[in-house]
């Protein structure tokens, strides 16, 4: 599959799903991301409300109390930040089936900067009760999510990105929402990732560590919430290292759950690969953030060495 | 279901004892917001026992409609009036803000008759833009009440919905604004001004009326009739007395949140039982 984007790829699979299902609807803050006709005959089911994060998580919420399952759409930014009280008490305390539809994720916003940018939401989303949270790292990931969205019961958060990203080979097979999806087996690190540039790089640093003797696994953590704490565990077992590669600050994200779920259960060394401690401090494209801030593959092969180096220089 | 409309004696009756039981629950461990739900009085007892299609044996019946308590601090008043109803049982009160009980300050869904739980102020409008919205995809006859405070109007989030719901011209909800004048710390005007109340909703494409909140047959009247332009949502704009039936708190700030004592509550009920007296004669 051509790379692409996967807040497209949700559009593209929502025009075709929508019509089939009466009771869905789909709500836009003026997003840009529909037109209305996408959906055809069930246009009546698309509704521009304008730019207005509140009153979209509060008239979704009242929809799905009334039987209906919104899709919404707005930016990660503003579904997380602007409009957590809304999706706290709204939406997640009423375990409510609104799927919050979230683009502009992680840098992916690139070069319109930090009031765009999103990386919090992954924290604020993953400490509400009932929410599950979920980041496709591609396009393919990303139609089948839509898909599963249909019967999922609760509140939904999708991280979509913004421009096309790399999809994961054809042979990959898709993620089940709820479980660490393994992509290759290695027995000397773990390299945990979330969301398309993140999974991209595990694996290239895998393909890297290989070549230096060091066998890696690489899960694609699909979803943040309910945390696959067994599938965490079961990779981990064994390695010396694991590495957790996201597009989010340090603070509640994929590190932070993987370090919790570690030092409770299984404890083991490790490296976080994240945004550091900053707002973005100059323009970039999406591919510039990232490999300024290090989240790259090398980043990872790093991490990965300079811990090898450490134990081999201790007595 | 309302099958034939109640007489006024028979309304009156029923506010009466909601007022009761909200003097009596103010006058439990916890005390709890006494202003904002007496002055909510008529207006709950018209909806409830007159104007809402709604039935305490039915409550997932698609075509109810929905009441949304925006002001979710009322919450005694709320529960005074379902217990009224016929929801649950009106012993039940005695457990309010009770350790292990389902009775807090703020609604919950927990409690039959609660459609969405409410405090947070500013929620209430988005919310009933989506019951609406519901009803109307789903051509149900549906009417949506919110009620919201007159301090709550300072939230930037009831004029994100205000202009949200003229837009798409819901015309099956309907808003109650209980302009009391007093919010937590004092007056309104002086805190953060909100006149003319009426006329900024009416710039915002509502339908305004302006009632004497306290008068129920007026109020009754006024929210039979809503809408009251077609392809506009309504909203009554309720003046009230905060704390209204009990003279010693009544249009003072101190009606806020208040722990009745032994001789206070006496002296509420006392003043309760006069005015409803005072009303048979009159």
């Amino acid at each position: 599959m051509a790379d692409a984007s996967t807040r497209h790829a949700y559009r593209d699979r929502l025009a075709e799903l929508l019509p089939q299902h009466p009771r869905t609807v789909c709500i836009d803050t003026d997003t840009g991301l529909f037109t209305g006709s996408e959906f055809g005959d069930a246009g009546s089911r698309y509704l521009n409300i304008g730019i207005a994060e509140h009153n979209l998580m509060g008239m979704a919420a009242g929809m799905a109390a009334s039987g209906w399952m919104p899709f919404v759409n707005t930016m990660a930014a503003f579904a997380a930040s602007r409009a957590a009280e809304s999706v706290k008490i709204d939406i997640a305390y009423n375990a409510l089936p609104v799927r919050i539809m979230a683009t502009h994720g992680g840098l992916s916003a690139g070069y319109l900067g930090p009031t765009h940018q999103s990386l919090e939401d992954l924290a604020v989303m993953r400490a509400l009760p009932n929410m599950t949270v979920v980041v496709p790292a591609d396009t393919a990931a990303t139609r089948a999510l839509v898909d599963t969205a249909m019967d999922l019961p609760g509140p939904l958060y999708a991280r979509l990105g913004r421009k096309a990203t790399p999809d994961l080979p054809d042979d990959a097979g898709l993620p089940v929402v709820g479980t660490v999806q393994r992509l290759r087996t290695g027995p000397d690190v773990l390299i945990a990732a979330t969301g398309p540039y993140p999974v991209h790089y595990a694996q290239q640093a895998a393909d890297t560590l290989a070549g230096l003797g060091v066998g890696a696994t690489v899960l694609n953590v699909h979803t943040l919430r309910p945390f696959d704490v067994a599938g965490l565990l079961d990779a981990a077992a064994g390695t010396r290292l694991v590495v957790a590669v996201e597009e989010h600050w340090h603070c509640g994200g994929l590190g932070a759950a993987v370090a919790e779920t570690l030092a409770e259960h299984q404890p083991t060394p490790v490296a976080r690969i994240g945004m550091p401690d900053t707002f973005a401090q100059h323009a970039g494209s999406h591919e510039d953030l990232l490999t300024h801030y290090r989240i790259t593959a090398d980043a990872v092969v790093d991490a990965v060495m300079s811990r090898i180096t450490r134990e081999r220089k201790a007595p | 279901m309302t099958v034939t409309a109640p007489d006024l004696t028979t309304l009156h009756q029923h506010a009466h004892r909601i007022r009761e039981r909200i003097v009596d629950v103010c006058a439990g461990p916890e005390g709890g917001h006494l202003g904002g739900s007496l002055s909510l009085v008529e207006v709950l007892t018209a909806l409830y026992f007159d104007v809402m299609r709604v039935d305490p044996d039915r409550l997932d019946d698609p075509d109810r409609d929905i009441f949304l308590l925006s002001k979710g601090h009322a919450g005694i008043g709320l529960y005074c009036t379902l217990a009224e109803r016929g929801y649950f049982d009106p012993a039940e009160l005695a457990g309010y803000a009770r350790s292990g009980g389902r009775f807090m300050a703020h609604p919950t869904r927990s409690i039959p008759g609660v459609e969405m739980p409410t405090g947070s102020l500013g929620h209430g409008p988005a919310l009933a833009i989506g019951f609406a919205m519901a009803a109307r995809l789903a051509g149900s006859k549906r009417t949506t009440y919110v009620v919201l405070g007159d301090g709550e109007l300072q939230e930037g989030s009831v004029w994100e919905a205000a202009m949200g719901a003229a837009g798409l011209g819901l015309d099956n909800l309907v808003a109650v604004v209980d302009r009391n004048g007093l919010q937590l710390t004092g007056g309104t005007e002086s805190i953060c001004r909100l006149e003319p109340v009426g006329e900024r909703w009416r710039s915002f494409g509502w339908s305004v009326t302006e009632v004497d909140g306290q008068d129920l047959e007026g109020v009754r009247d006024a929210l039979a009739s809503a809408p009251w332009e077609p392809g506009r949502p309504s909203v009554l704009v309720a003046r009230t007395t905060k704390g209204a039936g009990v003279p010693f708190v009544a249009g003072t700030p101190r009606s806020h949140y208040v722990a009745l004592n032994e001789r206070q509550h006496a002296r509420a009920r006392s003043a309760l039982r006069r005015a409803a007296g005072g009303d048979r004669n009159g």
